[in-house]
């Protein structure tokens, strides 16, 4: 055991409740200690379910451990803690670009950017997606991933960008986990998208209808308010969540899942559902 | 100190929570209020009640039960509301660094006691 293992283990095993142990699980991680680590982040993760550290801290062991999922899960939730967490934003990105989604990898490391305009790291991060993107789409070869900043050690190898064939009659047929998404125009109106009811029937049309005028309603509160432009608006019903973005000035989309999910993985969703509503109406158009 | 004072008082200690008002769902009116300078209240009140009670009926049409809970996120904040279930909403405004995650942690509290 390293000396600075052993001291914070010591602090630990005297303060029991204090925050040494993001100190010790992140050097267990960096020495390889995986599980030694996660026993160590779980321990305090209970003690401070709130802390979003912690939750970093837990998603860049998972990720180490090859747990991507749970990773992502538990940058969401550090990310619902504070949205503005560098950390977690990169990670995001580094998991989006793994599963070949460059888009949202490169719509993370913005937000990261903006959140930390000094961080040359994610410059450089954001400068390598896009070129990496760019070369994915004139190859269909491997291409490496770029480093993720918050987690460095496993070398992992991007798949190449899937080939996005937009359907005309709805915007989320190839979307991983398109259901339950609706997109609405400014006049109550579904243009695309379906939304059934736990019952099974359909009412995507009932929900368009209810969401006429949201947007401006939004709007207006928000500027009233100084708080500009609105950008999402989530829902928390006991049976459902739902994430409401625009992914143009005339459209609503709404994205429902079961609550079970994380509302930040929900507000994920709803992003590159956005984006996808947003290239099919340019199409449909 | 009235029960909604009392709810006010602990959603505003929330770090970077601006200020919070109890109002009626129905008609907006301002019930109670603990807001810095600059945040109109009333304002609030009538957006946010009327944005919360488009978003019940949304969930009603869904065939979901009402919201416990929204957010309405832009570039400089939130809004955030809780409807209780008097006819009451407890309403928030919080700036871009509020830890929201605390502040809905007490406001769904808060919302539960003034039932």
């Amino acid at each position: 055991m390293s000396d600075d293992i052993r001291a914070l283990t010591t602090r630990l095993a005297e303060e029991p409740t204090s925050l040494a142990f993001l100190e010790l699980a992140e050097a267990l991680r960096r020495r390889g200690q995986l599980e030694a680590a996660s026993k160590v982040a779980r321990g305090g993760l209970g003690r401070y379910p709130g802390l979003a550290d912690a939750h970093d801290l837990m998603a860049r062991i998972l990720s180490d451990q090859g747990d991507l999922a749970g990773a992502f899960d538990a940058w969401a939730d550090a990310l619902r803690l504070d949205p503005m967490r560098t950390g977690a934003l990169k990670g995001i990105a580094f998991l989006y670009f793994r599963a070949g989604d460059a888009v949202a990898a490169i719509d993370h490391l913005q937000r990261a950017a903006e959140a930390d305009p000094d961080d040359e790291s994610i410059a450089q991060a954001l400068a390598r997606v896009r070129r990496e993107s760019r070369a994915m789409a004139h190859r269909t070869t491997p291409a490496p991933a770029p480093a993720p900043a918050p987690a460095a050690e496993p070398v992992v190898v991007a798949q190449p960008a899937p080939v996005t064939v937009v359907e005309p009659a709805s915007p989320f047929t190839e979307l991983d986990g398109g259901h339950s998404l609706v997109l609405v125009d400014a006049n109550g109106l579904r243009l695309a998208g379906s939304l059934p009811a736990p019952d099974g029937g359909e009412t995507g049309d009932r929900v368009a209808a209810q969401l006429a005028g949201v947007s401006r309603e939004a709007t207006r509160a928000t500027r009233l308010l100084g708080l500009g432009t609105w950008q999402t608006i989530t829902v928390e019903s006991p049976d459902a969540h739902f994430v409401l973005v625009r992914p143009t000035g005339e459209t609503v989309l709404l994205a429902a899942r079961e609550p079970s999910l994380p509302m930040a993985r929900i507000a994920l969703v709803a992003e590159r559902a956005a984006r996808a509503a947003k290239i099919w109406l340019e199409r449909v158009q | 100190m009235t029960d909604a004072q009392v709810v006010l008082d602990r959603v505003t200690r929330v770090p970077g929570v601006r200020g919070a008002l109890v109002a009626s769902a129905g008609d907006g009116l301002v019930v109670a209020e603990q807001l810095m300078d600059g945040v109109d209240g009333r304002a609030a009140a009538a957006l946010a009640g009327s944005l919360v009670g488009r978003l019940v009926r949304t969930a009603d049409g869904a065939g979901r039960q009402p919201p416990a809970f929204v957010q309405l996120r832009a570039e400089r904040g939130s809004i955030l509301a809780a409807p209780c279930p008097n006819d009451l909403v407890l309403i928030a405004v919080v700036g871009p660094d509020a830890n929201i995650g605390l502040a809905r942690l007490e406001m769904l509290d808060a919302a539960s006691r003034l039932a």
